[in-house]
C-alpha cells in the first residue's frame, strides 16, 4: 500500500484489525496448546503399554522363553517356542493366501476402476475389512473345521489370510493409483501389451508402497486372536503340521493370562512383549522399504 | 553438438515439395472421436519419408489427437475411437488383423512430460522397448543397442559413466532425451513427438530441437507443437489444424511466409490462438 494517504475505509479496516489482533493471537495459542496436548495423549497409550509390558514381562524373557516348550503347572521355567513358531507358520500361511489375492484384486480395482463390477468388489472388500474378527473365526470353524472334524493350523491360516485380503487390496489399489498415467501411456506406446504394462511398469513402480501395505497387514493379523480360537485352537506341544492344532502367541497369551497361576501370568506378559516387538520390527522394515526408492536393474 | 539450429533451408520455392521423397505415413479421411465429440475431422495428409513434419494449431485443435491416431494410442483412452485409414508403408494400421502392439513397436512416441520408468536404471530404460520381447537379444547386443540409441539421442557422453543409476536422477531435459533414446532403440520408422519441449527449460529445449533436426533423414519425425517458432526451426513441412480440421499443409518456409489459407495467416500473425 504505497498510496500517499489512506482512505476512510482502509483506516477503519486497520483499526478493526488492531482490535481483533490480540484476540486472534490468544485463540491461536490456546488452539495450538490443545493440539499439542492431543498429540501427546495420542502417543501416551503406546508408551504406557510398552513400559508396562517391559516391567511385567522382561523378567520372564530369557533364552528359555524362545527355545523351551511350555511346562506343566507348578514347574518353574518353560517357554513359548511352539507358540512363536506357530505364529510364524500361521502368518506365513495367511500371507501366502492374502497377498496374491489382495494384490491381484487391488490391481484389478485400480486398472478397471470405472466398471460396475469393480465398484461392487470395492464395496464388498470394505465390508469384509470391517467384519469383526470373531465372526471370521466362527465362519472359518463352520466351513473349515467342522467338516474335517478337528482343529487345524490350516483353518487358522486361511481365516487370517481372508482377513488380510481387504487390507492388501485397498493399499494396493491406492498405491497403483499414485503411479502417473503418463508412465502407463509410455509403456503402451513402446509396444507393451496391457498386461505387461500393468505388471512390469505399473505394479513395479508401486511396489515399495504395496510392500509396506502388505507388511502392515501382516503386522495387523499377527496379533489376531479371535479367528484362531475356533481354528488353530492352540497346542501345548511342538507342532508344525498344518492339519493339526497349532499354538500361536496370541492364543498362548490368552490361555496363560486367564489362568490362575502367577508363573503363567509372567509368561503371558513376556509373550505380549514378544508379539509387540514382532509388530514393531515389521513396521520398521516397512518404513525401511518405503525409503529406498530405486530397486536397481533386473538382471 | 555445438551447432545451433538453423532454420530449415528448403531448396525449392515451388509449391510442390521436392518430388523424390516417398510417402511414409498416409492419412486418409481420418475422423477421431472422444465419445460423441469429433476431435479430428476428415483429415487427409501425407508424411514424407525422412522429413520432419510439424503439426501446429491452437489448444484443442486436435493436433495431439491426430498424432495419437498414427500409432493407435488414441483408442487406449476409454470411449475414444478412430475411423478412416492410416497407412504405414502402404499397410493400413487400422486394417483387419493388425495388432496395435506391433504398430506401436514400429512407431516411437515421446510425450509432453518426460516419462522415464522410475524403477529402472538408465540402461534398462533405453532397453525397455526391445528387451523381453519374443526375440530377446543377448546381453552384449543390449549394450550395443543401448549405446547406439543414447548416441543418437545425444545423451551418451552425459550418462555413459552412470548407466546403472536411476533414470529419475537425470535432469528434465536429459530425461526427455532418454525417452527419445528409448523410442529410437526399437528402430522405429516413424517418431511421434507430442510437444516434447513443453515442460523443458530453453537450453534443454534447444538440445531436443537440435536432436530432432539431426534425426531427419534417418527417421520420419512428426512433431506436435504449439510453438510456431519451434515448428519453423525444426520442420521441413508444417500442417496447420483448427477445430479438428486440417487447414493447410505446406513446406514450412512457405507456410510461414506465404500461407495459402487466410485462417493460417491469421494464426501465424497472431490474430488468434
Amino acid at each position: 500500500m504505497n498510496a500517499p494517504r489512506t482512505t476512510g475505509s482502509q483506516r477503519a479496516a486497520i483499526e478493526r484489525t488492531g482490535r481483533t489482533l490480540g484476540r486472534r493471537r490468544l485463540t491461536n495459542s490456546i488452539m495450538l496448546g490443545v493440539m499439542y496436548v492431543a498429540a501427546g495423549l495420542a502417543t501416551l497409550p503406546l508408551v504406557f503399554i510398552l513400559v508396562h509390558l517391559v516391567r511385567e514381562g522382561a523378567s520372564a524373557l530369557d533364552a528359555n522363553f524362545f527355545t523351551k516348550m511350555p511346562r506343566p503347572v507348578g514347574e518353574a521355567g518353560g517357554g513359548m517356542a511352539n507358540a512363536i513358531a506357530g505364529t510364524l507358520v500361521l502368518v506365513g500361511t495367511a500371507a501366502a493366501i492374502g497377498l496374491p489375492l489382495g494384490i491381484g484384486a487391488g490391481l484389478y480395482l485400480a486398472e478397471q476402476g470405472s466398471r460396475r463390477l469393480a465398484s461392487t468388489v470395492r464395496f464388498l472388500s470394505d465390508i469384509l475389512n470391517g467384519l469383526p474378527s470373531i465372526v471370521m473365526g466362527i465362519f472359518a470353524w463352520q466351513v473349515l473345521v467342522r467338516p474335517v472334524g478337528h482343529f487345524s493350523a490350516l483353518a487358522g491360516g486361511i481365516a487370517l489370510g481372508v482377513m488380510m485380503i481387504p487390507l492388501v487390496t485397498r493399499t494396493t489399489e491406492e498405491m497403483i493409483r499414485l503411479v502417473p498415467a503418463s508412465l502407463r501411456e509410455a509403456a503402451l506406446a513402446l509396444g507393451y501389451a496391457r498386461w505387461r504394462t500393468s505388471l512390469s511398469i505399473v505394479l513395479r513402480t508401486a511396489m515399495p508402497g504395496i510392500v509396506t501395505g502388505a507388511l502392515v497387514a501382516v503386522a495387523r493379523i499377527a496379533g489376531e486372536t479371535a479367528p484362531l480360537i475356533f481354528t488353530a485352537f492352540g497346542n501345548q506341544f511342538w507342532s508344525l503340521s498344518l492339519d493339526q492344532p497349532m499354538s500361536a502367541l496370541p492364543l498362548q497369551i490368552y490361555a496363560y493370562a486367564t489362568s490362575p497361576f502367577e508363573e503363567w501370568h509372567r509368561l503371558a506378559w513376556a509373550g505380549a512383549l514378544v508379539l509387540l516387538a514382532l509388530v514393531l520390527i515389521i513396521s520398521l522394515v516397512a518404513r525401511f522399504v518405503t525409503r529406498s526408492r530405486f530397486g536397481g536393474g533386473h538382471d | 553438438m555445438t551447432t545451433t539450429v538453423m532454420p530449415p533451408a528448403l531448396p525449392s520455392t515451388s509449391t510442390t515439395p521436392d518430388a523424390s521423397p516417398r510417402v511414409r505415413v498416409a492419412v486418409r479421411a481420418l475422423d477421431a472421436y472422444y465419445g460423441a465429440t469429433r476431435s479430428v475431422r476428415d483429415v487427409t495428409l501425407d508424411f514424407m519419408d525422412g522429413q520432419v513434419t510439424a503439426i501446429i494449431g491452437p489448444s484443442g485443435c486436435g493436433k495431439s489427437t491426430l498424432l495419437r491416431c498414427l500409432n493407435r494410442m488414441h483408442e487406449t483412452v476409454p470411449g475414444a475411437r478412430a475411423e478412416g485409414e492410416v497407412e504405414l508403408d502402404g499397410t493400413d494400421i487400422y486394417g483387419r488383423g493388425v495388432n496395435p502392439i506391433e504398430v506401436r513397436r514400429r512407431i516411437g512416441m515421446v510425450f509432453q512430460r518426460p516419462t522415464p520408468f522410475p524403477t529402472m536404471s538408465i540402461r534398462d530404460n533405453v532397453a525397455a522397448g526391445f528387451r523381453g520381447m519374443p526375440d530377446a537379444p543377448s546381453r552384449r547386443e543390449v549394450d550395443v543397442r543401448v549405446e547406439s540409441s543414447l548416441r543418437r539421442a545425444g545423451l551418451w557422453d552425459e550418462v555413459k559413466d552412470r548407466l546403472r543409476d536411476a533414470a529419475t536422477g537425470l535432469s528434465g531435459g536429459q530425461q526427455q532425451r532418454l525417452c527419445i533414446a528409448r523410442a529410437l532403440a526399437t528402430n522405429p520408422r516413424v517418431l511421434l513427438l507430442d510437444e516434447p519441449t513443453a515442460s523443458l527449460d530453453p537450453l534443454s529445449t534447444q538440445k531436443v530441437e537440435e536432436l530432432v533436426y539431426e534425426l531427419r533423414g534417418t527417421v520420419t519425425v512428426i512433431i506436435v507443437t504449439h510453438n510456431m517458432q519451434q515448428a519453423a526451426r525444426v520442420s521441413d513441412r508444417t500442417a496447420f489444424m483448427l477445430m479438428g480440421d486440417l487447414v493447410e499443409v505446406s513446406p514450412t518456409s512457405q507456410l510461414f511466409t506465404a500461407p495459402r489459407d487466410e485462417r493460417t495467416e491469421a494464426y501465424i500473425t497472431g490474430r488468434f490462438g
